[in-house]
This record gives structure tokens, C-alpha cells and sequence, in this order.
């Protein structure tokens, strides 16, 4: 499964288990804007680093946390690669 | 019932009546009880120690046993080291307990104290004679926990509050053999020592180098009935495929707490068996026991122990008997009781349907963007699963919340290779949603071989987040 396919999955799941409207997962959505809270992000990173066996957050101490969706898929990209 | 007072531990077992058959059985050799009362393990040199303060470091607990024997009632002060206490804190425990005599069978101590000791060995074998042991000391037992500044704490006791939950008994306890998974040089070890011991029942001592299939066939040889661990330690041996070569009539587990999981997978692997789970704590002394398999207690426990006074301050059960420690001993000691006599568990208790629950230690909560998680509380569901073996529920850093709850699930041997993970997963997070706030459910389930379990039998949590 590529990188992408797996963040949609896991927004996609996270937000069922919690019972949270996910909005489409376009490249332009604000994550803000998704429907999931602060807790379902900690909840999809977590589960992302145990899959990607990546964590973006902890590559350097001055990340910017991504702003859309799209960014957010760059980001798990570029820390992959 | 009204207890006798029991004077020392040696006249105790001199008590005990016939002692034919009665055996303490480590891993390497047995010796009989009533070779204990005859002979001496110190080569004679008891007298020496009469009044004195005396270590007692061994490399193994069968000889432990030997020296308790012939030390309580004797000696002013036994101090009992633990398997795993670093040596470098044995400067401060002979300060802390002004310890002028050490037992033990290590040939180097390597010791750097000023004050003079006197230095008796312990042997594994008994020799002839013994001293007038006319001469009693109500002697002071010193049991080691481990302090939260990395020094040990010093907990003092006496045979009567130590034995004070254990009935005499007038009755043949004929057939009965204890075991323990327990160290005895443990509150929980000891206490299995001193029922076996102060009726004269046999009692098979465990061995740090010995596996645990290796024990329990040792156990099951030797006919145990009667044997004890923590939650951790029988969820562990339950792993084993020797688990079913023993048929215990009397299973006791203490010293975590028994979620309804394991009591039941026990219920279900030992059909025979009643099944106990105590709640003690080397500061606070046996309170009481749960023998109706249901895990936490009935409400009534609270006002209706004999004996033993409880309440709940502050949603921690604080507790005051006649078998609780009397104090700690070092410089500048923390107070054990309060003014009225309490000892404060830290144990956090809920009351739901009438019923307590234990919901884990004070210490241990973690904190989830603010809200409290208790990681023993999670860890009971997550082990509710059929398929699940034993967890640990830790704290993992996140970037988003700072910190978030993972669990590490080990499997049952037969799930693990037979199981989609992925579905696995889902059921258990299904689980937990359906029992905890959502704060309170795993963010990931982590499966893995196996668990770290301390020499203590209590399952390594890790202090640092992750």
C-alpha cells in the first residue's frame, strides 16, 4: 500500500471509530476542516509511525505541522524517501 | 478467633507438632523442618548474634530460609536484603538499620565500612547442635522496598505483624505443600514462607535460574496444593505448556491488581481450585482477601473486616491493623502513618454497583492532555479479550497531544499465528471503546513475544515517556 492510500486509510478509520464525519480528503482540504480533533491526529500519527515505521514530527525539533491534507501526505513523503 | 502470641518463628515450629515428612524444597536440595530445629546453618554461631542487627545477604533463598529460622527470637534486628538490591546500597541499609553483624553466603562483600561487623557465614549444610535459646528477643524484621530516590526504604516489622493474617491453627494441615512464584525475601514470598513454616507444612521455594515450565514440573513433582503469585506471574505461567502438570487446590494471587480475566482463565484452567486474590502491601500488612471470584471487593469489606479498620481518603484505601509496619528507619524517614494510625495504600479504589474496584496507584497515573488515564484500568479490558494473553498500557510522546496511550498486547500462543493482526487490533480497540472514555482507548495496539516481568513478580513499567 503507497504512503497515500495509507493516510486516507487511516483518517478514514479514525474518524469511524470515533463517530466523526470525515470530510473529502482533497489535496486542498485544511486539516482543521476535516472533522477530526486533536486527539484523532495524535491518534492517525501514531498509528501511521507503527505502519510507515516514520515519524516526521520527530526529524527535527522546528516542524511546521502541514495545513492540508496535501501538505500532509508531502510531509510522510518526504520523511519516507 | 483470639491469636496466640507467637514468640519467634523457631518455637513456632517447634509448635507445629509432627514434623515427619515436612519438607522446605529449593530448587538444588530439600532439608527437612525438623533438621532445622535440631542443627544450626551458621555453624553453630548463633549465640554470637544474640541482640544483634543482622543483615542477612544470601545468593539464594533457600539459605534465607535457613538463617530466618534460626535468627528470629534471637537476633535484635533482621534485616532482610532483596535478590536484586545493588550492592551499593548496602552502606546505607547497615547504617540506616545499625547493622553490626551480616549472615550470608557470599565469600566477597566488598564492602568499605568503618564500624565493625561481625561476619557469620550461612552454610547449605546443617551442622550438629544448637545454643540456648532461652534468651528471646522480640525481634525486629527489616524488609526492603525500593525507594523512589533509587535508595531502598526500610520497612519495620515484627513476627506479629507479619503473621498477624495467618489463623493458628490447631487442626492437622496434613498433605498441605505450599509454593510460591515469590521470592521469600519479598512481603509476598514471606508471607507464603510464614504460613507454611509456622503450621509445618512443607513449601517448594522457586529459583531464579530455573524456567518457569522447569518450576512448575518441579511443583507438580513434589505435589504443591497450595501457591501463590501476582497477576503478572500467573498470566505468565499459564504460557507454559507444563501449567498443566499442577492441580492446586488453592490458588492466591497478590500484589497487583486481579483483573476478572485472569481470575477467570484460572477458574477455567484449575476447575478444582479455589482462587484468592489478597490485597497487601509491605507498608500496610495483609487487609483482607476475595474469595468469590469477582474482581475488586464487595463495599461491605470496608466497615465489616475483623481486625482491620479501612477507609477511603481521597479515593485512595488507607488502612490500620495490628499488621501494618510500625515505621521506616533511615535518616530522616517518611512517615508511614498518620496521626490516627492510617497507612495511606496510594491504591486508587471506585466504587460501582456496590462494589470496589482497584483502579491503580496514585504514582502511576498519566496525564493525557490534561485528563487522568490509570494504566491498570485499560489494561483489565484490553485483557478481557479471549485472545489476549497479558498488556501494558504506557504513555507514547505525541506530537499533537503530547503524550497519547499506547498498549503492548502479548497473545495467547495459540492466537498469534492463526489471527489476521489487522482484525485483532479492531476488535480490541472495539472493546475498549465500548468500555473507556475515548481519552482513556490506545491510539495503537502494539503486539509482542512477551512482557518484562521484575524479580518483584509486578510487570516493568517504564517511568519515562516514551
Amino acid at each position: 500500500m503507497d504512503i497515500r492510500s495509507e493516510i486516507v486509510d487511516q483518517f478514514t478509520q479514525v474518524a469511524q471509530e470515533q463517530g466523526i464525519p470525515l470530510a473529502p480528503l482533497t489535496d486542498d482540504l485544511a486539516l482543521l476542516d476535516s472533522g477530526l480533533d486533536s486527539l484523532c491526529f495524535a491518534i492517525v500519527v501514531t498509528r501511521l509511525e507503527g505502519l510507515l515505521e516514520v515519524d516526521p514530527f520527530s526529524s527535527s525539533e522546528d516542524v511546521r505541522f502541514p495545513v492540508t491534507f496535501g501538505e500532509f501526505v508531502r510531509f510522510y513523503d518526504n520523511a519516507a524517501n | 478467633m483470639q491469636q496466640t502470641e507467637r514468640t519467634s518463628l523457631w518455637n513456632a515450629l517447634s509448635a507445629a507438632g509432627d514434623l515427619s515428612g515436612r519438607f522446605v524444597f529449593g530448587a538444588e536440595s530439600s532439608i527437612a523442618l525438623s533438621d532445622l530445629l535440631k542443627g544450626s546453618a551458621l555453624y553453630g554461631r548463633g549465640e554470637e548474634l544474640c541482640g544483634r542487627s543482622v543483615l542477612v545477604t544470601t545468593t539464594n533463598q533457600f539459605t534465607t530460609a535457613w538463617a530466618l529460622i534460626e535468627l528470629d527470637g534471637v537476633a535484635r534486628r533482621i534485616v532482610l536484603c532483596t535478590p536484586d538490591m545493588p550492592l551499593e546500597h548496602l552502606p546505607y541499609v547497615i547504617e540506616s538499620a545499625d547493622v553490626d553483624a551480616i549472615v550470608t553466603d557470599r565469600t566477597i562483600l566488598d564492602l568499605d565500612i568503618r564500624s565493625p561487623l561481625c561476619f557469620c557465614p550461612c552454610s547449605r549444610q546443617i551442622v550438629d547442635g544448637n545454643f540456648d535459646r532461652s534468651v528471646q528477643h522480640q525481634t525486629e524484621w527489616i524488609l526492603l522496598t525500593s525507594g523512589t530516590t533509587g535508595q531502598p526504604k526500610l520497612v519495620v516489622h515484627t513476627l506479629s505483624s507479619l503473621a498477624g493474617a495467618i489463623k493458628n491453627s490447631n487442626t492437622s494441615a496434613e498433605g498441605v505443600v505450599w509454593s510460591t512464584f515469590y521470592d521469600i525475601r519479598r512481603y509476598g514470598g514471606l508471607q507464603i514462607f510464614l504460613r507454611a513454616l509456622l503450621a509445618g507444612n512443607s513449601l517448594v521455594l522457586s529459583s531464579v535460574q530455573e524456567s518457569t515450565a522447569d518450576f512448575l514440573a518441579r511443583a507438580s513433582s513434589l505435589g504443591v496444593t497450595h501457591i501463590s503469585g501476582t497477576p503478572s506471574q500467573w498470566r505468565r505461567a499459564l504460557m507454559s505448556p507444563s501449567a498443566h502438570l499442577i492441580q492446586p487446590e488453592y490458588i492466591r494471587l497478590s500484589g497487583e491488581i486481579a483483573d476478572q480475566a485472569i481470575l477467570n482463565q484460572l477458574q477455567t484452567f484449575y476447575p478444582q481450585a479455589r482462587i484468592a486474590h489478597a490485597f497487601a502491601s509491605t507498608e500496610a500488612g495483609v487487609a483482607f482477601e476475595v474469595n468469590d471470584g469477582l474482581a475488586g471487593f464487595p463495599s461491605s469489606v470496608i466497615e465489616h473486616t475483623p481486625d482491620v479498620d479501612m477507609r477511603v481518603d481521597d479515593h485512595c484505601l488507607s488502612i490500620r491493623s495490628n499488621r501494618t509496619a510500625n515505621r521506616y528507619l533511615g535518616t530522616e524517614p517518611p512517615i508511614l502513618k498518620n496521626e490516627d494510625g492510617f497507612v495511606n495504600t496510594a491504591d486508587l479504589i471506585e466504587l460501582r454497583d456496590d462494589r470496589y474496584y482497584f483502579v491503580g496507584r496514585r504514582d502511576g497515573v498519566i496525564n493525557i492532555g490534561g485528563l487522568k488515564v490509570y494504566p491498570e484500568e485499560i489494561e483489565a479490558v484490553i485483557n478481557r479479550h479471549p485472545e489476549v494473553q497479558m498488556s501494558l498500557v504506557r504513555t507514547k510522546k505525541n506530537p499533537i497531544t503530547g503524550s497519547i496511550v499506547v498498549a503492548d498486547v502479548v497473545l495467547t500462543e495459540h492466537s498469534s499465528a492463526r489471527r489476521d493482526l489487522r482484525a485483532l487490533q479492531g476488535d480490541i480497540l472495539l472493546l475498549c471503546r465500548e468500555a473507556l472514555s475515548s481519552h482513556k482507548v490506545p491510539a495503537a495496539i502494539n503486539f509482542i513475544p512477551v512482557l518484562a516481568v521484575a524479580e518483584s513478580g509486578k510487570i516493568v513499567r517504564s517511568k519515562c515517556v516514551m
